[in-house]
């Protein structure tokens, strides 16, 4: 977009966003009473959601079932530790509402008075505070999956391992891009926090973070697939579950990376237009 | 050649029009009314390089809008614009490396980080060659004295502190330009005060031109030779800032100290204040000399200063005599 003699092209813009993300790492450690404590608070609702699915199938075998929507027990279990994981991508609290605020309160000017780009901007910061997080709950993490593996029937192999990791990285583009155009809705109004809430609130239904999709039943989860949201919770877990294999894992893998890229270039639209009305209207 | 041209440029606002109580707002949830508020309404200027000049007006006339079209924040809606050669609202890169904006009320350093962390990141947004980076720090921290304040958080610094970090950080790309929109508001008297000290110098060594808008008279007359006054969108003054009180000040101001208690001096013009010994009379400026003669000669003044009326004063009179804001109403 910018090719101006001044900038010494894609390798400047590169260690401008890298800088940025260094920051932003920076920040996320000066925070640390908040970022431990949140850290640790976050394994707290893996324990309630794991009791309640004990009750809900101890309920099941009484009336003879063994199976909900294709799951065990066992495997059911373990596809709510691995969403955890999904969602240790994918999420981006305050992302949406940050960008409305920005609007708002007119903070976004410091993307128009300076030589900085507002996507590029936040999605180094996310990254930093999604890298400082991943690395920091490793630790714990590590700790309950060893705690839960008889929830696991195997390790994947290392392919599926790999189609995995990827399944994740997209799922933070994903994830990033798709709350960014959510964000966007504050260009054209005013209070966006009850949309905001409708839409996190279906979304923890559609990406399947509550349950897999597929215990809704057709035609319901045939739509839900559909859907970029389920990028967010669900393929991922399924991917790393088995569940997915072969070509529907390639097809998911490449629909996921089309999916990261069209919100992306539509989260681009929208805070264009926004600007533009911005602009118009006033900042 | 000028650095900033402003020809005719205007800017209209379309507000909501909302009736108040239940009623209003629910019918504004269907058929909302809008009028069109003429925020700017043709304003020309040109500004040379070097110059300090400040936009006086009262709240709402129109001097933040004005800066924002400088800054390419907002299109104009009519007329033009050129800052630096360039058309601001292009956003152009090249532009942007170029000017500052600076918001007294909105802070763009990092809250909970030391400044230093603030100040490299803009090193990489502005594409700063390390060595040059490094010296032009190294003067803005001598001359603004904040050499031990970099390394703290920003928000265990005081306002005043804040103010000088942010200053540096608009100030490390070398901007040619510097738009500033209430640069000490908030601040007491000796903060505005090394404020002004700052800017002042900078200026001075550096030559940088500065647009700014104050509600401190203080700023303004430390700050700017040239004013422009504008209300109700409109420029109404353009000059220097003693022209002010000679085409506006028609009065004088008379602080008097006597050896007795102050006797009364209705006579000569308005008493603003009489306390003890002490008071302040505001005369008629070309009746001066001869009420002063007047009162040496009656009275025992111990003490005697005769003053021009706070430039408020004068600025006031300019915003009664300016015209009314224009609106039109339309329903859409």
């Amino acid at each position: 977009m910018n090719t101006l003699s001044a900038t010494p092209g894609i390798l400047a813009a590169f260690r401008k966003y890298l800088r940025i993300f260094r920051v932003s790492l920076t920040e996320r450690f000066a925070y640390r009473g908040d970022f431990f404590l949140g850290t640790f608070l976050r394994f707290l609702p893996m324990l309630t959601t794991i009791l309640l699915w004990t009750a809900v199938f101890d309920g099941a075998k009484e009336s003879g079932r063994e199976e909900l929507g294709g799951y065990r027990y066992r495997e059911m279990i373990a596809y709510l530790l691995l969403v955890h994981i999904s969602r240790m991508f994918s999420s981006m609290p305050g992302l949406a509402s940050g960008i409305a605020r920005d609007i708002r309160d007119g903070s976004l000017k410091k993307y128009l008075v300076q030589p900085l780009d507002l996507i590029g901007y936040l999605i180094s910061y996310r990254a930093a505070h999604k890298a400082a997080y991943i690395v920091t709950s490793a630790l714990p993490y590590a700790v309950i999956f060893g705690i839960c593996y008889r929830f696991f029937d195997h390790w994947p192999d290392a392919i599926t391992l790999v189609a995995y990791l990827i399944s994740l990285l997209l799922a933070f583009v994903v994830g990033f891009a798709f709350e960014a155009c959510v964000g966007m809705i504050g260009f054209w109004l005013l209070e966006v926090s009850s949309v905001l809430y409708i839409i996190m609130t279906l979304n923890y239904f559609v990406s399947g973070h509550m349950f897999p999709i597929d215990v809704l039943g057709e035609p319901w989860a045939t739509f839900l697939k559909l859907l970029p949201t389920q990028y967010l919770a669900y393929f991922p877990a399924t991917v790393f579950l088995g569940k997915t294999t072969g070509l529907d894992l390639t097809h998911g893998l490449i629909i996921e990376a089309i999916w990261a890229v069209v919100l992306l270039l539509l989260a681009r639209v929208l805070y264009r237009t926004g600007l533009r009305r911005y602009s118009a209207y006033g900042g | 050649m000028p650095i900033v041209i402003a020809r005719d440029l205007g800017k209209n606002y379309r507000v909501a029009e909302k009736q108040p109580g239940l009623r209003g707002a629910m019918r504004h949830l269907f058929a909302r009314k809008y009028k069109i508020v003429r925020a700017v309404d043709g304003v020309s200027f040109e500004i040379e390089p070097g110059e300090m000049v400040a936009f006086l007006g009262p709240n709402g006339a129109g001097k933040t809008t004005t800066l924002k079209m400088l800054a390419g924040l907002i299109y104009p809606s009519n007329g033009s614009c050129e800052v630096l050669g360039f058309t601001p609202s292009d956003r152009a890169d090249a532009f942007r490396r170029r000017f500052s904006l600076i918001m007294g009320q909105k802070n763009q350093l990092w809250w909970d980080l030391p400044a230093a962390d603030s100040f490299r990141l803009h090193r990489e947004i502005y594409n700063l060659p390390q060595d040059q980076f490094d010296r032009t720090l190294g003067e803005l921290t001598e001359l603004f004295r904040v050499e031990k304040l970099a390394k703290q958080p920003v928000r265990e610094l005081s306002l005043g502190e804040r103010m000088r970090m942010e200053l540096i950080a608009a100030l490390l790309h070398r901007p040619e330009l510097l738009l500033l929109d209430e640069p000490t508001i908030g601040l007491d008297v000796v903060g505005q005060g090394i404020i002004q000290n700052c800017l002042r110098e900078y200026n001075a060594t550096r030559g940088i031109t500065m647009l700014l808008t104050s509600h401190y008279m203080r700023d303004v007359e430390a700050l700017c030779r040239r004013v422009l006054v504008i209300n109700h969108g409109r420029l109404v003054y353009d000059g220097a800032l003693e022209g002010i009180t000679d085409q506006f000040g028609r009065v004088k101001l008379l602080r008097l100290q006597f050896a007795g208690p102050a006797p009364d001096l209705s006579r000569y013009g308005t008493v603003t204040q009489a306390v003890d010994r002490a008071a302040t009379l505001q005369i008629d400026r070309s009746k001066a000399s001869s009420i002063l003669s007047d009162l040496l000669s009656q009275h025992t003044v111990t003490d005697l200063s005769v003053e021009d009326p706070p430039l408020e004063d004068a600025i006031a009179r300019i915003f009664e005599q300016s015209a009314t804001p224009v609106e039109a109403a339309i329903a859409s």
